[in-house]
């Protein structure tokens, strides 16, 4: 029963963050692509879409602390290992990144979306290798 | 660290999701503690001591002890 309970409260606050998530990467799209093809450049309409953005990337960020929390001992260690690494990884990569930018080694400016791509790829995998590891 | 959790859950013939339910962890995590792969926190290992009423060093042995 008591398991049941743990059960069931975590698939809730995955379910929780999953929609959250979906949430705000929504809105990061209507953020960006709304100015140009919905609104034409609408200055008021731009930030309210970039004020709701940001609010669901708070509740984003509460939903993920509240599925850590509801983990227990030894997927928390899995989740803190694999943020750790992704963190040194997105740290390293984007100023190695920023180098060869600055020092104009590549043509076109440093994007942070490769940064972002880097960093959830590599939690995504530390994750999974976390997991094989324990099992 | 080694520990009998195994033996003691066969011998209260308990599943490792029977067990898992009863400490409100994930039945990976109790497989993982079986197998040695992870080693509870002492209130873990505590909850699972009064679940077996057994000491502590009842059921978990260090590695080192001589």
């Amino acid at each position: 029963m008591k398991n049941q309970n743990w059960n069931t409260q975590n698939l809730h606050n995955t379910r929780l963050l999953a929609i959250w998530t979906f949430a705000w990467v929504a809105s990061m799209a209507l953020a960006t692509f709304g100015p140009t093809f919905i609104w034409q450049e609408n200055m008021p309409l731009t930030l309210l879409a970039i004020a709701i953005n940001a609010a669901f990337g708070v509740a984003m960020i509460l939903a993920n602390i509240r599925h850590i929390k509801g983990l227990d001992e030894m997927q928390r260690k899995i989740q803190l290992e694999a943020m750790g690494i992704a963190l040194g990884v997105g740290v390293v990569g984007g100023l190695s990144y920023t180098l060869l930018d600055t020092t104009n080694v590549i043509s076109g400016d440093a994007e942070i979306s490769f940064l972002v791509i880097l960093i959830g790829l590599t939690y995504l995998g530390a994750t999974i290798i976390g997991q094989m590891r324990y099992r | 660290m080694k520990n009998r959790l195994k033996v003691l859950r066969a011998e209260r013939d308990l599943t490792q999701a029977d067990l898992a339910d009863a400490l409100a962890v994930s039945r990976q995590t109790i497989n993982a503690i079986e197998k040695g792969k992870f080693d509870p926190s002492l209130p873990l290992a505590f909850k699972i001591s009064r679940l077996f009423n057994l000491p502590i060093e009842a059921i978990f042995q260090d590695d080192d002890a001589v």
